[in-house]
């Protein structure tokens, strides 16, 4: 193990990280809130922490292998969910137990989006800024960053890059050189962010409203600078604005990478897994909103149409914006939107969830397999598109889709023993390990009511379901540790 | 520079790891195997392509619209010509570099024209290990000679022995040994360590010496090294593959050649080739028949079988048996590293050797020549100066005025005909070609925009 080398990659992300305490001490400044110096403090306490880790090993200046990829990810985003609670801990206004501010920080950085808050809209603007900065950071990753801005990763960039992106097939690349790549990524992001915060503007919001909920929305995050989040806006226009860019925030950041770069939406529409993403949500939706019809939940057509769409696309791309209360909705609805958000959003996009890619190649074997019972001698390679999928990579789903089972199992026993029912232990393990935000039962409104155990558990599952998993469990094994 | 390599075979990995290495370029690789490209990006920051290298549709994807360079490595002679040929007409690929083996290709000038087979640049391994080789047995007691200038300057590297009249004393003191040729000491490596040779640095036995001289000299300078060999007369070669039989076909009339070749079929081909040197069928390993052949006698054995553990073993028991000399073609340079200087003399590497000659063509700046030394660890370079002095950042300057990365000296200069040591205070000419080592090949960006000149120039 490289921890010399891990360390001093740690140091210098924690120095760049410290910067992001900057802006909401701006904010605070600019709407004269009494909540800046927090901030300042952290950055300064953050910014002489870098150094203290990377100074003793500045000039081990050795290539990143494998497994310090998995170490240098995991560590920093477990430091990082840590430091950024920091200004939530140190502000007075409002006043968070230390569990609370990690599990703010760490529902922002993983862009889950529940919350232990209530009374946003009385809270200082540069907190309500700075949650909303964290789940920008944590969308397209912040390490993702670090490698588009430090040239000196050389390959160890890909290691990491590869232990933080989502999606089963993390080799292909972009362009032939990993900072290129992340460069890219970050900035189809920013022109998404960009667009999105233009459209909230043009819809009816506020300049600063706009700006945070840009950041939510493109990162798939689901925090709202409101307790009534989307609802508040009570706006349709800024309702399908906030449904436009949630899909495509949802969809594999290549793809809008080769859309660019080619002027063309061919890319879209001859990607399977985009398809599938297209199909499921088309699906969930026309769903609920017959249901809702049909139940005569709202009395206007328009509003049963726009909160049907809404709650269907915010739950089934793991954002967790609301405009509704839909965990009060009728029969099956709520666990249908639960079950949609493990599905979740497709790999390589800043959405949670077990990803469509994963759940295309799963059902692709199941029909394999049927066919396999009529034809038992035939030979059947299973495709994406034109091409088959190596063996390997068809396993590694298997592995990965029985793990989250596992964990998600035995998150929801630890849930239950701390004394939640079995509908909101359910949800919040859902919640948390999709990334996507509010649960039903006691959580549905936020996680403020659950015991301190339960935020700890969410804590991990948010974690857990950011970085898939794997990253982080491989740490725990002897395996990672033995030489 | 955006670079495609095809083919994934040592040379293609180790031109990738090279090339990758330098971070204004984008290197990706093009393969067949899916499981080789894997490994190589699990240490490369470089994209790769799986498919067929000379099919357009794979070509496309691995961005052959906007690349700079095309360097097809792949197995087969015919893939490689076909790939650039396809680069050219589809993709109009500005430069194409080509390994062609088969010396039959190479024969014919007229085939590798823009209107046949469109291929810049093409590299024949065989032939440079073959040129390699023969270059250590005319200089008996080198570790590695390179040419620059067209062979007017040498660098070769020896071993300071204790019986070199140099060993000892301080390197000022060449001056009083030698005082009519000019020749510089370019490096010194101690203990697999390199240090910066001044005046004052004494030399001890046992260090790796680099030192550059004009063509007639080296002789004498190697003289000051260590104690000079005698001429090599008897050779005999294991392995009657291509590049046995061509080094074969070079020395035969000046040297005793004798071949082993395990095959009877090949050995009566190659027996068919050769004029004077004489072909024995048998294995390069066989202790009766080394000794039936006079092994002790024998001034260079060298092992060039296709198979490297072979040669390692053929080599070292050749040398127990009291070849003077005895030298092994090594394709991996970790082998190379645990034989070489001990139980082996000499470890010849194609990668490396072929790595060299194509480096050269992939660099900007007028750089007409790259060699690799000690494995890729030190490089020596000749570039060209052009234009005046507005519009080059090194014509017209005195060296200590130049703005050199650290572990970089100019050694030699060659104007025309002739052959200029450098000091720190003479001034570059335009059309000087300048011979630099680098110590830290990481810095060879910075030579390369030192050397290229300004837009304005035409």
């Amino acid at each position: 193990m490289n921890w010399s080398v891990a360390l001093r990659i740690l140091g210098l992300l924690l120095m760049i990280f410290s910067i992001t305490m900057l802006p909401p001490v701006a904010v605070g400044l600019f709407y004269g809130d009494q909540a800046w110096f927090p901030f300042l403090q952290s950055f300064a306490m953050i910014l002489t922490a870098g150094p203290i880790a990377w100074f003793p090993v500045r000039n081990k200046q050795k290539d990143l292998r494998l497994r310090d990829g998995f170490l240098v990810v995991a560590s920093f985003w477990t430091v990082l969910g840590t430091a950024g609670a920091l200004p939530l801990f140190l502000v007075d206004q409002p006043s968070m137990s230390f569990t609370d501010a990690v599990f703010e920080s760490m529902s922002g950085l993983t862009t889950t989006g529940a919350t232990v808050l209530a009374g946003l809209d009385m809270l200082p603007k540069s907190i309500l800024f700075y949650r909303q900065q964290l789940q920008w950071f944590g969308g397209m990753g912040i390490i993702v960053l670090a490698v588009a801005v430090l040239p000196m990763l050389g390959v160890g960039g890909m290691q990491l890059y590869r232990a933080e992106t989502p999606g089963p097939v993390k080799d292909t690349k972009l362009t032939p050189r990993i900072t290129e790549t992340a460069k890219a990524l970050w900035y189809v992001y920013l022109a998404f962010t960009i667009l999105c915060g233009l459209a909230y503007l043009l819809a009816g919001m506020e300049p600063f409203d706009a700006i945070c909920h840009a950041f939510s929305t493109v990162a798939i995050g689901g925090f709202s600078t409101h307790d009534l989040s989307i609802g508040f806006f009570a706006s349709p226009a800024i309702d399908i604005v906030a449904i436009v860019f949630m899909i495509l925030a949802g969809v594999n950041f290549s793809l809008h990478f080769f859309a660019w770069q080619n002027v063309s939406v061919r890319h879209y529409r001859h990607d399977p897994e985009f398809r599938a993403y297209a199909f499921v949500l088309l699906m969930v939706s026309a769903i609920v909103i017959i249901s809702l019809a049909l139940k005569d939940t709202y009395t206007d057509w328009n509003a049963t149409l726009i909160n049907g769409l809404f709650q269907s696309v915010s739950i089934a791309t793991t954002t967790g914006f609301t405009t509704a209360n839909y965990a009060a909705w009728p029969g099956a609805l709520p666990v249908l939107l639960i079950f949609a958000s493990f599905i979740g959003g497709c790999a390589g996009s800043t959405a949670g969830g077990i990803k469509v890619i994963r759940w295309l190649l799963i059902a692709k074997q199941g029909a394999r397999e049927i066919v396999r019972l009529v034809h038992p001698n035939a030979e059947i390679p299973v495709k994406l598109g034109k091409s088959a999928v190596p063996a390997r990579i068809v396993d590694a789903v298997w592995g990965f889709f029985s793990v989250y089972v596992v964990v998600f199992g035995l998150m929801l026993l630890v849930m239950m023993s701390t004394g939640l029912d079995q509908v909101t232990a359910f949800s919040a393990v859902a919640a948390t390990l999709n990334n996507l935000g509010p649960g039903l039962g006691d959580v549905a409104a936020g996680f403020m009511n659950v015991s301190d155990t339960a935020k700890w558990v969410s804590v991990a599952g948010m974690l857990l379901g950011r970085l898939e998993i794997f990253t982080l469990l491989v740490l725990v094994t002897p395996t990672f540790w033995r030489h | 520079m955006k670079i495609l390599i095809l083919g994934a075979g040592q040379v293609g990995s180790s031109a990738a790891y090279h090339l990758s290495r330098e971070e204004s370029n984008e290197v990706t690789v093009v393969d067949r195997r899916a499981d080789v490209l894997r490994e190589l990006q699990d240490r490369l920051d470089i994209r790769t392509v799986v498919g067929h290298a000379a099919y357009p549709d794979v070509l496309e994807r691995a961005g052959a619209d906007d690349a700079d360079i095309v360097v097809a490595l792949t197995d087969t002679d015919e893939t490689n010509m076909v790939a650039c040929q396809v680069a050219y007409t589809v993709f109009h690929t500005p430069t194409k570099i080509a390994r062609i083996r088969a010396a039959e290709y190479m024969n014919d000038r007229s085939l590798f024209t823009q209107d046949a087979i469109p291929i810049d640049v093409r590299i024949s391994p065989e032939q440079l290990v073959c040129e390699f080789v023969e270059q250590l047995i005319l200089y008996p007691g080198a570790l590695q000679v390179l040419d620059f200038a067209n062979g007017r300057v040498r660098l070769v590297g020896a071993r300071a022995d204790e019986r070199g009249s140099l060993v000892g004393q301080r390197i000022a003191a060449l001056k009083e040994h030698i005082p009519n040729t000019e020749g510089r000491i370019a490096a010194i490596y101690r203990d697999g360590k390199s240090l910066q040779p001044d005046g004052d640095t004494i030399i001890e036995e046992n260090d790796e010496v680099f030192f550059i001289a004009a063509r007639q000299d080296v002789r004498v300078f190697m003289s000051e090294m260590r104690k000079l060999e005698d001429p090599v007369r008897r050779v005999v070669i294991a392995g009657g593959g291509n590049i046995g039989v061509r080094l074969a076909l070079a020395l035969e009339q000046t040297n005793q050649v004798k071949i082993i070749e395990r095959d009877p079929e090949r050995a009566r081909i190659i027996s068919e080739q050769l004029n004077k040197a004489i072909v024995l069928i048998g294995d390069g390993a066989d202790e009766e028949l080394l000794l039936e052949e006079n092994i002790d006698n024998v001034d260079v054995f060298c092992a060039l079988t296709n198979a490297e553990e072979a040669n390692i073993l053929s080599a070292m028991l050749a040398k127990k048996l009291g070849a003077h000399k005895v030298m092994s073609l090594i394709n991996r340079p970790s082998y190379a590293d645990l034989v070489e200087s001990g139980s082996i003399d000499i470890a010849i590497s194609p990668q490396q050797v072929t790595i060299g000659s194509l480096l050269a063509h992939v660099r900007r700046g007028d750089v007409v020549r790259v060699h690799s030394l000690r494995r890729g660890a030190a490089e020596a370079i000749e570039a060209v100066a052009h234009g005046g002095e507005r519009e080059s950042s090194v014509v017209g300057r005195k060296i200590e005025d130049l703005e050199l990365p650290r572990g970089t000296n100019i050694v030699t200069i060659v104007r025309g005909e002739e052959v200029i040591m450098a000091h720190h205070n003479t001034v570059i000419e335009p059309d000087d070609h300048v011979i630099l080592f680098m110590t830290d090949r990481r810095k060879i960006e910075q030579i390369e925009n030192l050397f290229q000149v300004d837009v304005s120039f035409v």
